[in-house]
């Protein structure tokens, strides 16, 4: 295999210290992480998380290339996650980054966190010209391809799914991550509780719908059906949005990608929509929805084969690099 | 007979007492629990026909309501044979785009200035029909003059054209806000330009300088 071609991805866009190695010829041969944990009530401070990745950071790569248990020679490129997250926790990965590359005197590759998601997920679904609902701590978007971009069909207007999961479980003192202790204590629940359920078009907003929760919370309702409820209605705005836009792109395919593709409910939900739309469903398996290095490794295999690196001096963090600023070279018509 | 099955209703072509009307049908939908569910579709049902019957009271284009079952959740209404905008914007030459643009940008001027807001502009809600064009689809919709509202409105069509007629978003969406300001004068124009400018940023990853040169009119 002569033409087979290897990457060596850092993902430091959040929480997540990652590093991933990926082949062309073999998808992905290493993915070892390490998460910063807030405290207990707190959210992720953007300066602890770095500390947390530059603390770790020697011991991840360490893992990973034991992992790899070939030459790190044959690394034919290193790629870091640009952007779009937070600066502090960025700039850290991007530092290691550049002295890898520097040191191996390999190329280095910028890679955009949300199109990483998207990509590997294509890789291990098989999905090819997807509808893609987007859904993390760091996004909520709905996105499909067209003419060398992912155009964005719909989106959140204030904060991301995972974040009103988040910050409504440290509220309810649930422990961290959010999302799937909101999620088992959803099971339990049954009564609906009435909150604001706000569509915009295609866009949502979960700002007032997490303010009205909070409410409830304090008007003491139950957690267990608040928990439910907030999902109920939550997930059913993505799913309607994620609906009309399926319904106006006619896509024949829907791929749920993001940390709170986990959810089961949500995967339920969504596959509903695609199934009464004669679209293939697919979801990210589990063990890669969150973040990771392997995203950047994949997807860095796909820059790199388009030509397409950046030099150290130039190879600032884009904290705030949009999904839809990003030309896609690789992607068939 | 089923015409369109959209994401928020399905579309029947019937005969209703002798004359051809589209029966439009908000469909439970499985993935919303029951509670969620029930309400969304009755209020919606509401909304639409009141707002659409004042949008015709004040002269927008907008099909004539027959009736309506809340229990069914069903709105029944003349049939408008005419294609929808998204489908047209492909064909014209590039000054009929850009007057196509310049009435759509009119039409959601007359409606702000009747207290009205679509809540969902797309070009997929409005028909060509005799070179006028008719909007439809007002379930989102709202009586208000709040700005952040209208704002919105503009936000939806903006992301329209930037998503799905991006090879000519430039050109048409300065037409549109140009029609839409001759509609509602220089001064409540520019405050809802700004404010759109506003919510953009308030969205993820969005910054300044990058979204500001879209808004040259």
């Amino acid at each position: 295999m002569a033409s087979e071609i290897i990457c060596l991805g850092i993902e430091s866009t959040a929480h997540t210290f990652g590093i991933g190695i990926a082949s062309s010829e073999n998808g992905v041969l290493v993915d070892v992480k390490s998460v910063y944990k807030p405290p207990f009530g707190a959210g992720i401070h953007p300066r602890e998380a770095a500390q947390h990745h530059c603390e770790e950071a020697p011991s991840v790569l360490n893992q990973a290339l034991k992992e790899f248990s070939r030459k790190i020679d044959s690394v034919d490129a290193v790629a870091f996650s640009m952007g779009p997250g937070l600066g502090p926790a960025l700039r850290t990965g991007a530092t290691v980054a550049r002295a890898l590359a520097t040191w191996l005197n390999k190329p280095l590759v910028p890679v955009h966190h949300a199109i990483a998601h998207i990509e590997l997920a294509s890789l291990l679904t098989g999905a090819k010209d997807p509808l893609v609902i987007l859904v993390s701590g760091g996004h909520t978007t709905i996105t499909a391809y067209a003419d060398r971009r992912w155009r964005v069909f719909g989106e959140t207007e204030d904060i991301t799914l995972g974040n009103l999961l988040d910050v409504f479980a440290r509220e309810s003192s649930l422990p961290s991550p959010g999302g799937p202790a909101v999620e088992s204590l959803a099971k339990k629940g049954g009564k609906f509780i009435d909150l604001p359920y706000v569509v915009k078009g295609n866009d949502v907003s979960f700002s007032g719908l997490l303010t009205a929760a909070k409410k409830k919370l304090q008007m003491n309702c139950d957690l267990k059906d608040l928990c439910h409820s907030l999902q109920e209605v939550a997930f059913s705005m993505v799913a309607e949005t994620s609906e009309r836009a399926l319904a106006f792109t006619e896509k024949k395919e829907v791929l749920l990608v993001g940390g709170v593709a986990a959810n089961e409910r949500l995967q339920q939900m969504i596959s509903e929509i695609a199934c009464e739309h004669n679209a293939s469903f697919y979801v990210v398996p589990k063990r890669y929805s969150g973040d990771c290095g392997a995203q950047i490794a994949w997807t860095a295999l796909l820059v790199y084969r388009s030509g397409i690196e950046i030099k150290v001096e130039k190879s600032y963090v884009k904290p705030k690099w949009r999904l839809d600023q990003v030309a896609i070279p690789w992607r068939d018509e | 007979m089923l015409i369109k099955k959209g994401a928020e209703a399905n579309l029947y072509l019937e005969k209703w007492h002798g004359i051809k009307a589209i029966i439009k049908k908000r469909m439970p939908k499985k993935y919303r629990i029951d509670e969620l569910d029930t309400k969304i579709r009755q209020t919606r049902t509401v909304r639409e026909a009141q707002l659409i019957h004042n949008a015709r009271t004040v002269g927008i284009p907008s099909p004539i309501i027959y009736a309506i079952d809340l229990e069914k959740t069903t709105i029944i209404m003349k049939y408008i044979e005419g294609i929808r905008v998204k489908d047209v914007l492909n064909s014209p030459t590039f000054e009929k785009k850009q007057e196509l643009c310049y009435q759509i940008g009119q039409l959601i001027g007359q409606l702000h200035n009747a207290g009205m807001i679509h809540g969902d502009l797309t070009t997929s809600n409005m028909i060509v029909f005799k070179n006028r064009i008719y909007l439809l689809d007002f379930g989102l919709g709202d009586h208000s003059i709040d700005l952040e509202e209208r704002g919105v409105d503009l936000l939806l069509i903006k992301r329209a054209f930037q998503s799905a007629h991006y090879k000519y978003f430039k050109p048409c969406f300065a037409a549109l806000t140009k029609g839409y300001k001759q509609e509602v004068g220089e001064e409540i124009s520019s405050e809802v330009m700004k404010r759109l400018r506003d919510i953009e940023r308030r969205g993820r990853y969005t910054s300044r300088g990058e979204l500001h040169e879209d808004y040259e009119v």
